[in-house]
């Protein structure tokens, strides 16, 4: 429904003044603030499938190529829809962890701007417009990771800073780049005037400062060390925030939405995306093996779960490039898309329950914990049913998105055998990442309960609540596989990749099917 | 040639952003990247002997002599969005004085592994 189009901005933009505004005096209204806010952006992303087809909607009433206008598709609905769900979770769960903190007031504020941004990375069809609401979203979140001013949270901070300020800068640039080839900044007039000129050196120029640039904010392997040190020092919500949407919105979708509907797909950046996605899946997965401490082994874990996203994404364009089987470029697209779904699902659960297990124990390493299995009941279910998910474990949401992803591997080998690797490195990573998480399972809720933690007691009643409702997510996301429902999410989001170049022309017509 | 020159520019700043050891050198590289991209943007709308993108006298006038005014609009909110950065850096690198006692990068490890 495009009158529902600009409210995704309006909403957390207006919250967060709003909530610095009157808290200031009130304190006591910045949860609510926050809730109606994130619970209000949830409801209408969920009516934006439910009242059928999607739209663009222009700023100001500007005609199209003058303004700004946001677009919504498959894609970007169901982006939406997990933006605003990892968002409102995370709210609720905030209620009571983030009392450990003082200014919680300022906190809200900055974390809806920083929803504001992603929604707007989103939604945007202007390329200048998407740099703008990237620069929201990654000051907002600079400001987070440092929020609690320790000196590991500033450190972290800072090296987050300048590697995004550089990643942002190469998008830039190569905006920059893209203006003075098409003389436009709207996405689909820029694909219009890019498929007349055949691929040259510049068109590869801007295609490798995309990569870089989206791919620090993604942080793909070759670029990804500012993710283990900024992910565990920031507030576990924000820590929720950051893994399960950040690096998805600003990263995975502004580098699909760039190289699938504007610049064209072709077979040299499919293979540079399976490189990247490989690498990223193995290297982030052994890093994680090793580690000791809670938080920072999530976040290497979604390095690597990324890394399968990426894979997934980067067959579906090489299958597109090359004009492979239709069916492979679905299934590949498929299982990176719903993949990318659970992942936000399943890790920003997984960082809630290390916030909660580290507000009541007051330690992240896993060598100090144990035997909590009898005293957080329900932190220790949701735990459970996000390593089940994260690992692969059939019948919840990460088995099904990685047996998509595995089967459209296999049936790429039919093609070319040289496929065959992908399938392996898909194999091996789902086994480690599962042996690392029965470590985790092990050392904090089984074993002997240690003298110091006889204390302590279950999380608030609202962590409890945030955590449960993440996980009702994790158990029941795998029926969106069924054709009746995939019709209405994935398939959408599948179609919106796979049209390519068929953008512009939607977004000129005003309509998306 | 001044296409060079921003390049340059451009390549100081990153090597200055990657390779130096005080923090607020690093700061001053990431600045100086923005600005080098800013310039860029303006050069892309510059055509010789243009006049400022004001409709003065008339539309032919305007469309033949003007400069793109696009990228003056953009240039401006980069130049708004680089201060927001580097207000926040510096207020980064305040905080971890304060809390170090350094601006060297290499005495402010704590983070490992």
């Amino acid at each position: 429904m495009k009158e529902l189009i600009p409210l995704f901005v309006i909403i957390p933009l207006g919250g967060a003044f709003l909530t610095i505004l009157v808290s200031w005096k009130f304190k006591r209204l910045s949860d609510i603030f926050g809730i109606f806010a994130t619970g209000g952006l949830l409801v209408c992303a969920i009516m934006l499938p439910v009242t059928g087809t999607g739209g663009t909607y222009n700023v100001g009433g500007w005609p199209l190529g003058i303004g700004i206008n946001f677009v919504i598709d498959g894609f970007s609905t169901l982006m939406l829809i997990i933006i605003n769900l990892v968002s409102f979770a995370a709210t609720i769960f905030s209620i009571s962890y983030m009392t450990q903190y003082s200014a919680k007031y300022k906190y809200y504020s900055l974390f809806l701007l920083m929803v504001a941004g992603m929604n707007g990375v989103v939604l945007t069809g202007d390329m200048f417009n998407l740099f703008v609401f990237l620069e929201i979203a990654s000051i907002a979140s600079y400001a987070l990771v440092a929020f609690g001013c320790e000196q590991e949270e500033l450190e972290a901070s800072f090296k987050y800073l300048v590697l995004g300020s550089i990643g942002s800068t190469l998008i830039l640039l190569a905006v920059a780049f893209l203006y003075g080839i098409a003389g436009s900044l709207n996405m689909a007039a820029i694909s219009t005037a890019l498929s007349g000129i055949p691929g040259n050196l510049l068109t590869m120029f801007i295609a490798a400062l995309f990569i870089v640039g989206f791919g620090i904010k993604a942080a793909l392997v070759p670029f990804h060390p500012w993710l283990p040190d900024a992910h565990p020092s920031a507030p576990a919500p924000i820590s929720a925030m950051l893994s399960g949407v950040l690096i998805k919105a600003l990263g995975i979708y502004a580098l699909t939405r760039v190289f699938f509907n504007v610049i064209g797909v072709s077979p040299f950046f499919g293979i540079v995306l399976m490189i990247l996605g490989v690498l990223s899946m193995t290297i982030g997965v052994f890093l994680a093996v090793g580690q000791w401490d809670f938080k920072r082994l999530l976040a290497y874990h979604s390095i690597s779960q990324m890394g399968y996203v990426v894979l997934g994404i980067g067959l579906g364009a090489y299958m597109i490039a090359e004009g492979g089987p239709v069916l492979v470029s679905g299934f590949a697209l498929l299982g990176g898309i719903f993949h990318l779904a659970n992942h936000a699902v399943f890790k920003s659960l997984l960082f809630l329950c290390s916030g909660s297990v580290q507000y009541a124990t007051g330690t992240r390493q896993l060598k100090e914990m144990g035997g909590l299995k009898e005293k957080m009941p329900v932190t220790r279910f949701a735990t459970t049913v996000a390593s089940l998910s994260i690992a692969g474990v059939p019948p919840f949401n990460g088995f099904f998105s990685k047996l998509v992803i595995v089967i459209a591997t296999i049936m790429a080998a039919l093609y070319n055998p040289v496929f065959l690797v992908l399938t392996f490195f898909a194999l091996l990573v789902s086994f480690v990442t599962l042996v690392s998480f029965l470590k985790v399972l092990r050392y904090t809720f089984l074993g002997m309960l240690k003298d110091t933690f006889r204390q302590i007691k279950e999380s608030p009643a609202a962590m409890g609540i945030a955590m449960v409702f993440l996980a009702v997510f994790c158990i029941g996301m795998g029926i969106l596989l069924v054709p009746q429902l995939r019709e209405v999410l994935l398939d959408p989001a599948v179609d919106a990749l796979a049209g390519g170049l068929k953008y512009a022309e939607n977004v000129v017509a005003g309509y998306i099917p | 040639m001044v296409f060079t020159l921003c390049f340059a520019v451009f390549v100081i700043g990153l090597y200055c952003a990657l390779t130096k050891k005080n923090i607020i050198k690093i700061v001053i590289g990431l600045t100086l990247m923005e600005y080098s991209v800013n310039l860029f943007l303006v050069m892309l709308g510059y055509r010789k002997d243009g006049i400022a993108p004001i409709r003065t006298r008339g539309i032919i006038d305007f469309l033949e002599r003007a400069v793109d005014p696009l990228p003056q609009a953009l240039v401006l909110t980069s130049i708004v969005i680089g201060l927001g950065v580097t207000a926040m850096a510096i207020a980064i690198c305040i905080r971890l004085y304060q809390r170090y006692g350094t601006f060297d990068i290499m005495e402010i490890r704590r983070l490992k592994g």
